[in-house]
C-alpha cells in the first residue's frame, strides 16, 4: 500500500511529540496541538501512538479528537476563513455577510473547495465585537468587514 | 532624544490595519530620516477610533485617529511628531472624553506601555502590589482581597476572597492556580485586552494568589481563538521567570510559583470551570458536577483556585492600593471597578471601565453614542450568549450584579451587544438555542436534547404552527433547562430566549399574523 510510509512518517513524528509534552500534567491537547500543527489535521493513525504513549485506550483519545471544534479529521484548504458568527457580529449584519460569502465560495459552513483552495468555518466570537463583522484568514485578523471587504477575500482565496 | 510614537499591537486595532500603517510608517520615518521610535501599546479601547496612533509631547501624549496609512503622508507634513494640528487630531489622549470618564484601575496601563516592557510596567505601579505581598501571612492577604469586595468577573460574581480562604485552608501538598481565559462570550474582549496590553498584571495577580492559598504553580487556561494574546502571554512569563517574578524565589522571596499558558480547542462550554479542568486535564471538556468544588478537589483533584483574569487582573491593584480604596468605588454589594464592554452595533464601541452603578442607558446612549448605522437601539444584550436582552424600558437599570438579577438579567463578564430596531428577537432567540445544542458537552439531558427541540419550538412559532401551544412548551422546556442543567450553558439559555419572548412578544407572532394585525 502506498500509505504505509506516510503511517510510519506519522508515527515516528507522533512519537517524538509525545515524548516531549508527556511529563506535563495533563498533556493530551497539547500534543494533539503538534500534531495538527505538524500534519494540518489529527491523522487517524497518530491515535494509537498518542494512546501508547499516554498509557490511554484509543477510545479516549478519539473521544477528546471529536470533541474540541479545533481538530480536523482531514487537512483544510489552503486558506481557512472562519467568519464570526456570534451575537456582535449579526448586530452588524454578520449574517448577510456570511450568506454572500457562502455564495461567493459556494461552500457551505467546514466545507473544503474541491480544489483545495478554501475551506470556511464558523468560529463564534474572535473578541472583536467593538470591530464587527470579524473574520480570521489563516490566523491573521480582519474586522468592520462589509460586502466589498468578502468579495475581495473571495477573490484573493481563490487565485 | 528619539520621539515615541504609539501603534497598538492588539488584535483589534491589527483587524482593522495597525500592522501595515505601523509598517508604512517606519518606511516614512527612515525616508525623511525622522528620529522616531514606533511602540506597539495595547490599545486604550476606544475602538471606533482605531488604528489610532499616539505622539508623545511635552504637553502629554497625542492621538489621531482612525489613521489609514494614506493618511501618514499628510500627518507627517502637518507635524506628526510635534502633535500638531490635523483633521485626524483628537487632542490630548486623557482628555478623550470617553477615556476621560472612566476611572481604570484594572485597566490603568492597558494601551499605556509596552506590553513587554517590565521597566514600563514598573514605572506605571507594577509589581507593587505583588512586593507588599510577599511580605504578608497568606492570611492576611486573603483577609485584604475579602475585605476589598472583590467578586469573581467572569460571570458568576462570586466573592474572590472567600474561594481563596477555602483553598488556604484545604489540605493538600500541591494546590494550583488555574486563570480562566476561556472568554468565550459575544460582545466580551476585556480579557483579551488585558493579556494583550498588560499581560504582567494578570501574571502578578496569579502570583499573589498563589502566596494566597499555598499554591506554587498555575496555569492559564486560553482559548485558541485569542492567538495574538497566547504569544503575549508566552513571551511575558518568559520574561517574568527570566526576572525572579516567576520560579523559586518570587522577587528574591522564600515563595515559590511557577506557570504555563495552556492553550484550548474550540469549545465554549470550557469556559465554565470544571469542564475548563476536565480539559486541562486532558479530557472531553464535560461539565463535572458539584460538589465537590474545585476549591477542594479541582486540577488533578487538588485544591485549586479557578479565576477569571480580570479578577486576577484586579488584584496588584488592591495589594497596593488597600481593601478599603477598592471597596470604595461601586454600590451595594458589588464593589470596585468594572470593565464594561460595549459592542455591536454601536457608535462608541470599546471597553469602558467604571465604578458599578451607572445606568445602561448611560453606557448605551450617552458613552455608546447609539447605533453605529444610526438606527434606534432596539435590544441590548448583556452578559454574552446566556444574558438577557433589555428593551429601552429597562435601561434604568443599574450595573450592579443584585439590580440586574432582580430584573432577570446578569453582567455576566460585563459585555454589551447593541441591536438596532432592525434585529429580529425571534431569530435571536432561536440562536440562543442552537448555539447551545452546537457547544452543550452532553453531560446533562435538559442542555443536550432541550436546545435542539427549542430550536424546534421556536420554528414552529415562526411558522404559525399552533403558536399558542408552542409558546407555553417553551416557556416550559426554559423552566426545565433553567433547573435541571448542570452549568450555566443550559441553565441560562433561557435568559436570552425568555427575555427576548417577555419584551419583544411582536417578534414571536406569526408572519401571517403580525401581518393581519397591520
Amino acid at each position: 500500500m502506498e500509505k504505509r510510509p506516510l503511517d510510519a512518517e506519522i508515527a515516528s513524528t507522533t512519537q517524538a511529540i509525545v515524548a516531549r509534552s508527556k511529563a506535563l500534567e495533563g498533556p493530551l491537547l497539547t500534543i494533539l496541538h503538534d500534531v495538527q500543527e505538524a500534519f494540518g489535521h489529527v491523522p487517524q493513525s497518530a491515535l494509537p501512538v498518542i494512546a501508547e504513549g499516554l498509557n490511554l485506550s484509543r477510545a479516549e483519545v478519539h473521544g477528546v479528537v471529536s470533541f474540541y471544534h479545533d481538530y480536523r479529521e482531514a487537512p483544510a484548504g489552503r486558506h481557512v476563513i472562519k467568519l464570526c458568527r456570534a451575537e456582535a457580529c449579526q448586530s452588524m449584519g454578520g449574517d448577510e455577510l456570511a450568506e454572500r460569502l457562502m455564495g461567493l465560495l459556494g461552500l457551505d459552513w467546514h466545507e473544503t473547495s474541491a480544489d483545495g483552495a478554501v475551506t470556511l468555518e464558523p468560529v463564534y466570537c474572535l473578541g472583536l465585537c467593538a470591530c464587527a463583522p470579524a473574520a480570521m484568514v489563516d490566523g491573521e485578523v480582519l474586522g468592520r468587514l462589509d460586502a466589498d471587504a468578502v468579495s475581495e477575500l473571495a477573490t484573493v482565496v481563490r487565485s | 532624544m528619539s520621539v515615541k510614537i504609539y501603534i497598538p499591537g492588539d488584535s483589534g486595532a491589527v483587524a482593522v490595519g495597525a500592522d501595515r500603517l505601523a509598517a508604512k510608517l517606519e518606511t516614512e520615518l527612515n525616508k525623511r530620516d525622522l528620529d522616531a521610535r514606533i511602540i506597539r501599546n495595547g490599545s486604550r479601547g476606544l475602538y471606533w477610533l482605531e488604528p489610532m496612533v499616539e505622539v508623545e509631547t511635552k504637553s502629554g501624549r497625542v492621538a489621531y485617529g482612525p489613521v489609514k496609512p494614506s493618511d501618514l503622508d499628510a500627518l507627517l507634513d502637518a507635524g506628526l511628531l510635534e502633535g500638531a494640528e490635523h483633521p485626524l487630531s483628537l487632542g490630548l489622549t486623557e482628555e478623550i472624553p470617553f477615556l476621560k470618564r472612566q476611572t481604570r484601575l484594572t485597566f490603568a496601563r492597558c494601551g499605556i506601555t509596552d506590553p513587554l516592557s517590565l521597566e514600563d510596567y514598573r514605572a506605571q505601579g507594577g509589581l507593587a502590589g505583588l512586593t507588599n505581598a510577599v511580605a504578608m501571612p497568606p492570611e492576611a492577604i486573603v483577609a485584604q482581597v475579602t475585605e476589598s469586595g472583590l467578586r469573581g468577573r467572569g460571570g458568576a460574581g462570586f466573592p474572590t476572597g472567600i474561594k481563596w480562604k477555602t483553598v488556604l485552608e484545604a489540605d493538600g501538598a500541591q494546590k494550583y492556580i488555574v486563570c480562566n481565559a476561556d472568554e468565550g462570550d459575544s460582545g466580551t474582549f476585556a480579557d483579551r485586552m488585558i493579556m494583550e496590553g498588560d499581560p504582567f498584571v494578570v501574571i502578578e495577580g496569579m502570583v499573589i494568589a498563589g502566596i494566597a492559598t499555598g499554591a506554587t504553580k498555575g496555569y492559564v487556561y486560553l482559548r485558541s481563538e485569542y492567538p495574538h494574546a497566547i504569544n503575549v502571554m508566552n513571551r511575558a512569563v518568559e520574561i517574568a521567570r527570566e526576572n525572579n517574578i516567576l520560579g523559586t524565589s518570587v522577587l528574591g522571596s522564600p515563595h515559590g510559583f511557577d506557570m504555563e499558558i495552556r492553550v484550548g480547542a474550540g469549545a465554549y462550554v470550557c469556559g465554565e470551570e470544571t469542564a475548563l479542568l476536565e480539559s486541562l486535564e486532558g479530557r472531553r471538556g464535560v461539565v463535572r458536577a458539584k460538589p465537590p468544588l474545585p476549591a477542594h478537589k479541582g486540577f488533578l483533584g487538588r485544591p485549586t483556585v479557578v479565576n477569571n483574569v480580570i479578577s486576577l487582573a484586579s488584584v496588584p491593584i488592591i495589594m497596593d492600593k488597600g481593601a478599603d480604596f477598592y471597596r470604595d468605588f461601586g454600590m451595594g454589594r458589588s464593589r470596585g471597578t468594572i470593565p464594561v464592554q460595549i459592542a455591536g452595533n454601536v457608535k462608541h464601541g470599546g471597553l469602558f471601565e467604571a465604578a458599578f452603578g451607572m445606568t445602561l442607558g448611560e453606557l448605551i446612549d450617552d458613552i455608546g453614542g447609539g447605533t453605529a448605522t444610526g438606527r434606534p437601539v432596539k435590544a441590548v444584550q448583556v452578559g454574552g450568549p446566556l444574558g438577557a436582552y433589555f428593551p429601552r424600558e429597562l435601561f434604568d437599570t443599574p450595573f450592579d450584579y443584585e439590580a440586574f438579577a432582580a430584573r432577570d438579567g446578569l453582567i455576566g463578564h460585563a459585555g454589551i451587544v447593541v441591536f438596532d430596531d432592525t434585529a429580529d428577537m425571534l431569530k435571536q432567540a432561536r440562536f440562543a438555542f442552537e448555539f447551545c445544542a452546537v457547544e452543550s458537552c452532553g453531560k446533562c439531558t435538559p442542555c443536550r436534547i432541550g436546545s435542539t427541540r427549542g430550536v424546534e419550538v421556536i420554528d414552529n412559532i415562526r411558522d404559525g404552527i399552533e403558536p399558542d401551544k408552542q409558546v407555553a412548551l417553551m416557556s416550559d422546556l426554559c423552566n426545565t433547562m433553567k433547573f435541571g442543567s448542570l452549568c450555566a450553558l443550559g441553565g441560562f439559555t433561557p435568559y436570552p430566549v425568555m427575555s427576548a419572548f417577555t419584551h419583544f412578544p411582536d417578534d414571536f407572532r406569526p408572519a401571517s399574523m403580525s401581518q393581519a394585525a397591520e
